[in-house]
């Protein structure tokens, strides 16, 4: 299997303050990767260097076999990454619809409005509110919408990170549960930033565990919740 | 002019061993020296120019104060410095009050309508506060205008009146008297916002720019701070409109359009904000590029100002006394190695 | 009453001007939060393009539709080059660099065409039979062609792809950037619009007031009144703030003052609104730095 992303030495800072530290990750296509660690420890840093968004980044990335990095965050966006931002990144003032249009922007074909009703498939409620403002839905829909909003690309990737965020149990067994669904019907490869390693490491087939801007620990989930320090510290038990 | 001394301390206080206060001192003395030679040494006509340049000095240090170290705009200082000059023109029309009691009166009048002014300000965010004042300054020249004032304003005539007499025993033309009349009041109104904004209040000023927030969960008032800090400044815009028409011997309502109060936004931006020498280098920038400039278009000075504003901004937002300042560090640290 | 009509008419005849003003204030100051002291300077620059061309031998309208593009080109060009090196600036650079931006426009409309007042045609004829006792025909075209306006910038926010866009990216920028969208382009596309509604109102305005450099300094006082009076972070409420505004005026200027008093009559409507209400009629409640 070849990897969709890849990167080689992928260092990022904000200012002075370095955050990541030459780190090498790799995501095979239609495969699902999970980034696990602490607080701090550079996850989200690691997204949106990726995305060459508010962050100085150096090293090497190759997505699709091309290199990206130093591109800008709008060019990224049109060959096929799609980013599902911490804090959802919802148009509050944008109906349910536009914030889905909006994440149809750049493509030009004309299978759009059949997307709307895939996407309306996989999150009927959202359906049910498309004419409400974003604002008003609730923690658990805006993560939904998010996600949407980021199928509507058509996306080769998708980063999410912690789509768990601040959502009741159930509601975050419900978003996996179609994650997973979209990663085994439309082959969309992904990769997920999680505090939530438990679920995390039941949905992906890789992992690494990022500690203050390095990776520390890499494997299937297999032998990254097998490992004891990793047992204790992130998966609680 | 002489000011420049007082503005490059750090190479000199190395080279001499005196310290910086001292070279300031120094600096200080011999500029108010200098200041009092040169209405002896120069034409009458350069020193109306002079004399014009200390009345601005007064109205910027009055909008720095309120603008460079408060952090609250106002793109209608013109509209203070015509109150106060006619409030001198018209108490010399109308009353027999001496030309000399009519300056505190001015000024005076133009802190409660600072104060007044900067009630409502409170509440005024920066952009909300420069719409305000914008409006108020183009609204200046009509209000002067309005005919039911015309019995006190003299409406789009203005009113002409005579300058101050040299008072008896003194050897001194009157355009020399006037001058140091000018500098009577300057000097005593500069000491004055110095000691202001050197110690509590002056850090509570500039608090109160920077860390609103912080500021007020200090315990700063700020409301009070600011509506003064309003008043205050209006009151030393209004005495240099007060100075100014006795300066100018005439008042009317088009010399004090929008673009005085422009004027008076480019002087501290090019002298500096939150910089007392600076109003110097401002005031000297707004006396004398209109005359220069006007030489090649009637258009140019307008240019030159908005030029100026822009590329200050770009290249140096703290004006001539920032550049001044790290000039002098650079050279000190030479000299120091 | 006829006459208390008329001037209501009137009214809402310049108020469509102000109404366009407002609106092309509300489209930067949504875009950046920035207030564009130099609007007003901008239009009049437009229109002395439109007069030099019909003063050359243009058709009105070609003359009109060529200022639209040049109007739109401008405000891209100052976008980019001028104002874009200050959107993190304190409040104070923005300011004077708008201030700059007013000097420098205006003299050169000065340099350019000189100070002379010019008359500026009318695209309607004065003997058209749109034309009443209570509105010119002027004044009837100015309403008709200030709805058009409004109505196509509308148009094109709610139903464009690319008016979505300039939505998002006003709204949420970060975000925007992430679903593809240029977020630089839209601000400059959001000058340029604001430039060409700005111009439309330049060129409404100057039959009536004759062209001069300063034409448009008191206009610029009654958008920004409407514009704060209909809330500013609203384009609907700063439309109706402007038309509520030339009514107001012009019931000012015929009971109350007179009309020698207009301008005075915007800095109390401004200061008003500030004190009584700073969100405007239509706003949101705008979070005060303390």
């Amino acid at each position: 299997m070849s990897a969709i992303l890849e990167t080689r030495g992928l260092s990022a800072a904000y200012g002075p303050t370095a955050v990541l530290k030459s780190v090498d990750l790799s995501v095979p296509q239609g495969g699902i990767v999970t980034l696990l660690g602490a607080n701090g420890a550079g996850k989200t840093t690691t997204l949106r260097a990726l995305c060459n968004m508010m962050v100085r980044v150096s090293g090497e990335i190759r997505f699709d076999h091309q290199r990206i990095d130093g591109k800008a965050t709008e060019d990224i966006v049109r060959l096929g990454i799609a980013h599902v931002p911490d804090g959802r990144g919802t148009f509050v003032s944008l109906s349910v619809e536009e914030n889905l249009r909006l994440g149809a922007y750049t493509r030009r074909d004309r299978q759009v409005a059949q997307d709307f009703e895939r996407i309306y498939g996989y999150f009927p409620r959202l359906k049910e509110r498309r004419r409400q403002q974003a604002g008003t839905l609730s923690g658990g829909e805006q993560q939904m919408l998010a996600i949407s909003r980021a199928l509507m690309l058509r996306p080769k990737l998708l980063l999410l990170d912690e789509p768990s965020f601040g959502l009741a149990p159930l509601v975050v067994q419900e978003i996996f549960r179609i994650l997973r669904g979209i990663n085994e019907q439309e082959g969309v490869s992904m990769l997920l930033v999680e505090q939530n390693a438990n679920i995390a490491l039941e949905l992906a087939g890789y992992a690494y565990l990022l500690e203050t801007g390095r990776v520390v620990l890499d494997g299937p989930p297999s032998t990254i919740s097998s490992d004891e320090s990793v047992r204790r510290s992130y998966l609680g038990y | 002019m002489a000011t420049l001394d007082t503005s490059r301390p750090a190479a000199a206080a190395l080279f001499a061993g005196l310290s910086l206060r001292a070279w300031k001192v120094i600096g200080l003395a011999a500029v108010l020296a200098a200041a009092c030679v040169l209405p002896f040494t120069i034409s009458s006509y350069q020193l109306l120019l002079a004399n014009q340049v200390i009345v601005y000095a007064v109205a910027l240090l009055g909008l720095n104060i309120l603008t460079g170290y408060n952090g609250q705009f106002s793109l209608g200082h013109g509209a203070f410095y015509a109150i106060g000059a006619y409030c001198t023109a018209i108490l010399l029309d109308k009353t027999g009050i001496p030309y000399w009691a009519t300056i505190p009166l001015a000024g005076a009048l133009c802190f409660v309508a600072g104060f007044l002014f900067g009630l409502p300000a409170l509440r005024l965010e920066g952009h909300y506060l420069a719409l305000a004042t914008f409006a108020l300054a183009v609204a200046t020249p009509q209000l002067l205008k309005y005919k039911d004032f015309d019995f006190l304003t003299g409406g789009v005539q203005g009113i002409v009146i005579s300058g101050p007499d040299t008072p008896g025993g003194l050897p001194l033309r009157s355009d020399q008297w006037l001058y140091f009349f000018c500098l009577l009041w300057t000097v005593p109104l500069f000491v004055l916002a110095w000691n202001l904004l050197r110690g509590r209040t002056g850090r509570a000023l500039m608090a109160i720019r920077d860390h609103p927030l912080a500021a007020s969960s200090m315990g700063i008032d700020l409301a009070r701070y600011k509506s003064l800090t309003f008043g205050v400044s209006a009151m030393y815009t209004g005495i240099a409109g007060a100075l100014g028409a006795l300066l100018a011997q005439f008042v009317s309502p088009d010399s004090f359009d929008l673009f005085l109060s422009i004027r008076f936004l480019v002087g501290i931006v090019f002298g500096g904000l939150a910089s007392m020498a600076g109003v110097f280098f401002g005031a000297i920038f707004i006396e004398f590029v209109p005359n220069l400039a006007d030489l090649v278009s009637k258009a140019a000075p307008q240019a030159i100002y908005g030029i100026v504003l822009i590329v200050c901004m770009y290249l140096m937002p703290t004006g001539v006394m920032g550049l001044l300042r790290a000039l002098g560090h650079k050279l000190g640290r030479l000299v120091a190695r | 009453m006829l006459a208390f009509l008329h001037q209501v008419l009137s009214g809402l005849a310049t108020g469509g001007i102000y109404a366009s003003v407002a609106l092309a204030l509300v489209m930067i100051y949504q875009a950046t939060h920035q207030v564009n002291f130099a609007q007003g300077e901008m239009a009049t620059f437009s229109t002395y393009m439109a007069w030099k061309m019909i003063d050359s031998g243009f058709p009105y309208w070609a003359a009109f539709l060529l200022t639209l593009v040049f109007a739109f080109v401008v405000g891209v060009t100052i976008e980019r080059v001028i104002v874009r090196p200050f959107y993190k600036a304190p409040v104070l650079s923005v300011v004077a660099v708008f201030i700059g931006l007013l000097l420098i426009i205006n003299s050169l409309s000065g340099a350019i065409f000189d100070y002379t007042i010019k008359p500026f045609p009318s695209p309607f004829p004065s003997d058209a039979w749109y034309g009443s006792p209570y509105l010119s025909s002027h004044e009837v075209g100015m309403i008709f062609v200030t709805l058009m306006v409004l109505a196509l910038i509308f148009a094109f926010f709610r139903f464009t792809p690319l008016g979505l866009a300039m939505r998002a990216a006003a709204e949420n920028p970060v975000s925007s950037r992430l679903v593809g969208v240029r977020v630089g382009w839209m601000l400059a596309l959001g000058w340029g619009l604001a430039g060409m509604i700005g111009a439309v109102a330049g060129m409404m305005t100057a039959p009536i007031v004759y062209l001069d450099p300063y034409m448009m300094f008191s206009v610029l006082l009654y958008g920004f009144a409407g514009a704060l009076l209909g809330g500013i972070d609203n384009p609907w409420g700063a439309v109706l703030g402007g038309f509520i505004v030339g009514v107001l005026q012009n019931l000012a200027g015929a009971y109350v003052v007179g009309t020698e008093l207009m301008v005075t009559v915007a800095l109390v409507i401004i200061v008003g609104i500030l004190v009584i209400k700073p969100s405007g009629l239509f706003g949101r409640t705008i979070v005060t730095r303390v």
